[in-house]
């Protein structure tokens, strides 16, 4: 997609004719993320839509309790050091950022009384700065106001290298100043484009200066609040102990109206997906379980017991399967993989293009994950068929042994093809995770149709995500032929999400396999592209080339997306639960309510 | 006498430094690392996992880290968890009332089934009652937890809905319906335990029993007219015994360390859950404070059945 | 008993090992139009999720669950009933060093220890025997070393009490040897909780196999032991109970005829045999 495309589509949502939504869904499907997609209409003169959050309780409290259930239980319950979205939602029930990212790419405000904007002077033209309005009135849970002091504090703690806040990259190159009690000004050293970062959504929690100022830099982990958050949010702390409950209690004097509706909340942990599915679907024990990463058949078999759903929301995860560019079997000055080899099978393009039409999407669709992943083989088709069911992957097992015939790869007497002595044969890793290993079962199952043959690795998940510099199964080393995983685009601008495919950022062994391109693979276009971007200040032309980024790495065949995968949950029938994919689960904890 | 217990209590001191110094070299050098969630997420610069690293020490020599844990245990500082950034001994007391009460109910209740039904069955070798408590056993051995606990979970909470599946320790309850919550919580949890050790046990038990019945001053007593009764208590259990008692001294720091599996299927906040998040997520303070404290108790427990051995059969003599 | 419990036994290895010459269907046969089927004549065992047959993966992955199992077994009880004897017999110093290590290996939590062996040992027995063999020694080495501990401390606590014996003493007196006397006279007299501890032992090897499976220690997650097929299958419990019967009958066949013949064993073995 071209930039007078994307600027075409922006017409037509100015005008009406294209809704918003299936804007934001289109620019989703060609790889960008929803806010992004937001702050293009936003820089064009589409406002921001003021988003209806659906409420009907009329006065607070009365719910009695809610009960949560996590598969992995909260750890700990500082948003500046919550690495896990379960720790972020645990810490979402207490602490509130400024604004958060609603399913259509909006900024819904939380503590600013209103969304910055040129119209309210919030935003300037050279993109160097945000003012933020905030609320008026709110108190933190122990009765202190709370002012631009705490926001500014906020900047202050997780740049600090010492403090180690994993939130450190939405802060460390601004600047936030107090403009007077409820105004702030956060000033950055270069136009950004993307200026709804800092102080939004899950790293945009805010924590209160008077029980953390003491506790900056090499101090923060001593501070008594790590375990007693102290917030703004709808719910007052009670209880915590980590790894086993969260538990909260409604705060009277909550800064919305009427809520919260519920008397006490409770976050419990541990154990595994499917029996937390059963939990909300099949018993009712619990009212919501985060993150189904259960088999759709299982899912569909338990809301028949008719005492919850699964709720689905769009995000920009994908499952993709990568093949090595670099020879792992070949080692070179002390590493293997590395950038200097070609790997013997997949530099061959016929042999990526058969792996490419062997793979199964839809049967792993529909009879794997079901409603819970929809198969792309390209996230770069022309918008009006993205969404369609007939996109533009193939699985073509006689095309596949064609193309392989004609590139010169002969069936040997054992039923495996090879070419100039070098069987197609490779190894096929993933992490431990029952729908993986059956998705690795079925394209093991084509591929040996095609004369392939296929070993199957499977690694346990806490070593393969390691970033263990001395560990060789590590996703980052890939010292494999090909690997499967999901990379998650939580980050709402993916200027971070398209940087793994730099020449520059290669993991190897000098960077201690740090380096975010695991596959290795180099394309000149691609890394001048992405130096234009890094410049381009004008959203849509930036959105435009980062569609280009993705053109090239999935035209080559080396990055073969699976499936796009969703937020799932599982919810009791008689509860409303805004959801986004964009920001935590508990995002809108405030505005949960029960049905009655 | 004593005097072996006091030399067993000395050389148990330096065989416990032996083994903690084991135990972290195994821990330092298994793979994985605590920020590795870091390392996958795109948001959090490399400087700050470098931080981490740093402030925790996790780049020194293997060697000075032990140092520098043993210096601080002995100080009574259990260590400091990357993962939750609090204090071990924190999470770790938090923890211990819960699997104190699951997995030692779950051995009392396999001790007091194992105990009459092995002891009985060994009475009358290949009678029904023997084959029957014999096939029970096999089951309970064949059967992994994981699939009992599913198979009880599917029976009782979710057909017949009479018990709860997520154990709670904070149930919102005061008097004896807290104690009946509690009750019905903790009932699968221990039976599945529970049962699965009897079936072990009883065979043991089976089997100690039979090779005692026989022998010569079994009759002896018997010929003598004491009553059946008598006999097996007296003479035959009290031999029979040294296998049970060696058994139970090697499961009883399990009642410290948690059942991992059983702990995470009905989401008990035991020490084994505990274990198995902390190994997880590479959280190595916790998991080598676990493992170093079920250390002891392996220790002190397998001293206590030596001990144990010379009183059931005081003809054992300690040189 | 003992006798029929062979004949059990003799017909499930035959059945694994010359099954599949006879029951064709490939293990990994996908047919997404026969998924989760009950069984019928097409698939006696009816099939998993994926629409593979599943007798044909029993049979399969029956070889290995068995070859485990005892492999696993032999090695626990060689080393247990070793170090419990040794300990046993010898006092002192010797003692305690072996109830030491005993103790250590009691100790040493198994997840991460698991972890690191395959990550030390893994490419190197791989490229030393292939990827199945290696495969295996490393199970069964893994699995017999984390279980010899409780033969090492029964055997020991039988010896401890059996040394100071009349028939012991007596034998003694009569000038037999230290390692006579083991062998003819101790050791047959404390077999009886080896033997349980050995059909325990198989059971628990062939589910713990499943367990390192998972952990990426065990066969490629494409091979269908029997502990795996448990483990897949749970969550279908109530879906598809047919996948989990199967697979749990066929364990619970195994160690059934284990415990018999060990039973039959131990009768027949017995030094003061009444019968």
């Amino acid at each position: 997609m071209q930039e007078r495309e994307l600027r075409d589509l922006i017409a037509d949502v100015k005008t009406g004719r294209l809704s918003r939504r299936s804007f934001v869904q289109q620019m989703i499907a060609v790889g960008l993320t929803a806010p992004m997609a937001g702050m293009m209409l936003a820089q064009s003169g589409v406002a921001m839509a003021q988003t209806a959050i659906p409420y009907k309780p009329t006065k607070a409290g009365g719910g009695g309790l809610l009960k949560i259930l996590y598969w992995q239980a909260v750890t700990l319950l500082n948003p500046h050091f919550a690495v896990g979205t379960k720790d972020q939602d645990g810490s979402r029930v207490f602490y509130e950022p400024l604004a958060g990212w609603d399913q259509e790419g909006n900024l819904v405000p939380v503590l600013a009384a209103e969304i910055p904007s040129k119209e309210n002077n919030g935003l300037t033209e050279d993109g160097l700065s945000v003012v933020w309005k905030l609320k008026k009135g709110v108190k933190w849970h122990d009765g202190m106001p709370f002012t631009a002091d705490d926001v500014v504090f906020n900047w202050e703690y997780a740049r600090n290298p010492e403090t180690a806040a994993v939130s450190i990259a939405s802060y460390k190159d601004a600047k936030v100043e107090k403009v007077d009690d409820f105004t702030v000004r956060v000033t950055f050293s270069k136009p950004t484009p993307f200026w709804a970062d800092a102080f939004v959504g899950t790293y945009g929690m805010i924590i209160p200066k008077h029980l953390f100022a003491d506790y900056i830099g090499g101090k923060s982990r001593d501070a008594p609040a790590n375990l007693k958050p102290v917030g703004t949010g709808p719910y007052v702390f009670v209880d915590f102990k980590p790894g086993d409950i969260v538990r909260g209690k409604l705060n009277p004097n909550y800064h919305m109206p009427n809520r919260p509706y519920f008397d006490n909340i409770e976050i419990k942990g541990g154990g595994d997906a499917v029996s937390a599915a059963r939990a909300v679907l099949q018993t009712g024990e619990y009212d919501y379980a985060w993150n189904m990463q259960v088999e759709d058949e299982i899912l569909t078999k338990l809301e028949g017991a008719g005492k919850g759903k699964v709720n689905i929301v769009e995000t920009g995860n994908i499952e993709f399967i990568m093949l090595n560019s670099t020879d792992p079997a070949a080692e070179v000055d002390g590493e293997r993989a590395s950038v200097k080899t070609k790997h013997p099978l997949f530099s061959d393009p016929a042999v990526r293009q058969a792996i490419n039409l062997l793979i199964d999407r839809a049967s792993i669709e529909k009879f794997i994950y079901g409603r819970t992943a929809s198969a792309t083989a390209n996230f770069l088709n022309a918008p009006e068929k993205v969404r369609s069911k007939n996109t533009k992957f193939e699985f073509n097992i006689e095309k596949a042994n064609a193309i392989l015939e004609a590139a010169g790869w002969k069936k040997g007497g054992d039923g495996i093809r090879a070419k100039d002595g070098k069987p197609l044969r490779f190894v096929y890793q993933t992490s431990i995770n029952a729908p993986r290993q059956k998705t690795q079962a079925i394209i093991k199952q084509a591929c040996q149709k095609a004369g392939i043959d296929v070993e199957l690795k499977s690694v346990v998940a806490s070593v393969f995500f390691s970033s263990d510099a001395a560990n060789p199964d590590t996703y980052t080393h890939f010292y494999c032929d090909a690997q499967m995983y999901n990379t998650t685009m939580t980050q709402p601008d993916p200027g971070f999400f398209m940087n793994q495919y730099l020449s520059w950022r290669a993991a190897n062994k000098e960077n201690k396999w740090q380096g975010r391109n695991v596959s290795r693979w180099q394309n000149k276009e691609y890394d001048e592209i992405y130096k234009q971007a890094e410049q381009e200040l004008d959203a849509v032309k930036r959105a435009a080339m980062f569609i280009k980024l993705n053109d090239l790495v999935v035209t080559d065949n080396y990055i073969q997306p699976l499936l796009r995968r969703p937020k799932v949950s599982a919810v009791a029938g008689n509860l409303a639960v805004p959801l986004s994919g964009w920001d935590n689960d508990l995002w809108q904890i405030a505005n949960w309510y029960r049905e009655t | 006498m004593g005097k072996y217990i006091l030399r067993r209590l000395i050389i148990a001191l330096p065989s416990l430094l032996g083994i903690s110094l084991i135990l972290f070299v195994l821990l330092a050098l298994a793979p994985g690392d605590p920020f590795g969630e870091l390392a996958t997420n795109s948001n959090v610069p490399p400087e700050v996992r470098e931080a981490l690293r740093v402030k925790f020490g996790i780049d020194d020599p293997i060697f000075i880290r032990y140092l520098r844990w043993l210096a601080a245990m002995l100080q009574g500082d259990w260590g400091f968890s990357f993962a939750s950034r609090i204090d071990v001994d924190q999470l770790i007391l938090q923890r211990v009332p819960t699997t104190l009460f699951v997995v030692g109910s779950s051995q009392i209740l396999a001790l007091a089934v194992a105990l009459p039904v092995g002891v009985y069955a060994a009475m009358r070798p290949y009678s029904i009652f023997d084959q029957i408590a014999n096939t029970f056993a096999f089951i309970g051995f064949s059967l992994p937890t994981f699939f009992t606990g599913l198979l009880l979970i599917l029976i009782f909470s979710i057909n017949l809905g009479w018990l709860p599946f997520v154990y709670r320790v904070d149930i919102p309850a005061t008097g004896w319906a807290w104690a009946f919550e509690y009750f019905k919580q903790a009932i699968m949890p221990i039976s599945v335990l529970g049962l699965f050790q009897a079936a072990s046990y009883t065979r043991y038990v089976r089997s100690a029993v039979l090779d005692v019945i026989r022998l010569d001053y079994v009759t002896t007593a018997r010929s003598k007219g004491l009553n059946e009764g008598k006999v097996v208590i007296k003479h035959v259990v009290r031999n029979a015994l040294i296998p049970v008692v060696t058994l139970v001294a090697l499961q009883m720091p399990a009642v410290f360390g948690g059942a991992i599996v059983t702990e995470q299927i009905f989401r008990i906040p035991g020490i084994g859950s505990l274990l198995i998040s902390a190994i997880l997520a590479n959280d190595t303070p916790v998991i080598m404070a676990v493992t170093f404290v079920f250390a002891c108790l392996v220790v002190v427990f397998n001293l206590l059945a030596d001990i144990i051995y010379g009183w059931l059969d005081p003809r054992i003599s300690y040189r | 008993m003992a006798v029929a419990s062979i004949g059990i036994l003799t017909l499930l290895t035959a059945a694994v090992l010359f099954g599949p010459l006879i029951w064709r269907i490939p293990i990994n046969e996908i047919d997404f139009t026969a998924r989760l089927a009950h069984p019928s004549w097409d698939h006696p065992f009816g099939t998993d999720d994926l629409g593979q047959d599943l007798l044909a993966r029993m049979l399969y992955g029956g070889r290995i669950s068995l070859a485990v199992g005892f492999a696993a077994m032999a090695v626990a009880i060689i080393v247990g009933v070793l170090i419990g004897a040794i300990s046993g017999i010898s006092r002192g110093s010797v003692d305690a060093a072996l109830m030491w290590i005993t103790d250590l290996f009691l100790a040493l939590p198994q997840l991460p220890l698991l972890l690191l062996v395959i990550y030390l040992f893994r490419d190197f027995l791989k490229n030393w025997v292939g990827p199945e063999g290696g495969v295996f020694i490393l199970i069964v080495l893994v699995i017999g070393a984390f279980r010899w501990m409780p033969v090492a401390r029964l055997v020991r606590a039988q010896f401890l009490s059996l040394r100071e014996k009349e028939f012991v003493e007596a034998a003694r007196a009569l000038g037999a040897t230290t390692p006579r006397l083991v062998i003819r006279h101790i050791l047959p007299n404390s077999l009886g909780p080896v033997i349980v501890a050995g059909t325990i032992d198989v059971a628990a090897a062939i589910i713990a196999e499943s367990t390192l499976s998972f952990l990426g220690l065990g066969f490629p997650p494409d091979i269908p032991t029997w502990g795996r097929l448990l483990f897949d299958a749970k969550d279908y419990l109530d879906i598809a109970p047919h996948w989990a019967l199967f697979a749990g009958a066929a364990i619970f066949l195994t160690v059934l005829t284990i415990n018999f013949i060990g039973d039959g064993l131990r009768d027949a073995l017995d030094p003061r045999r009444v019968m």
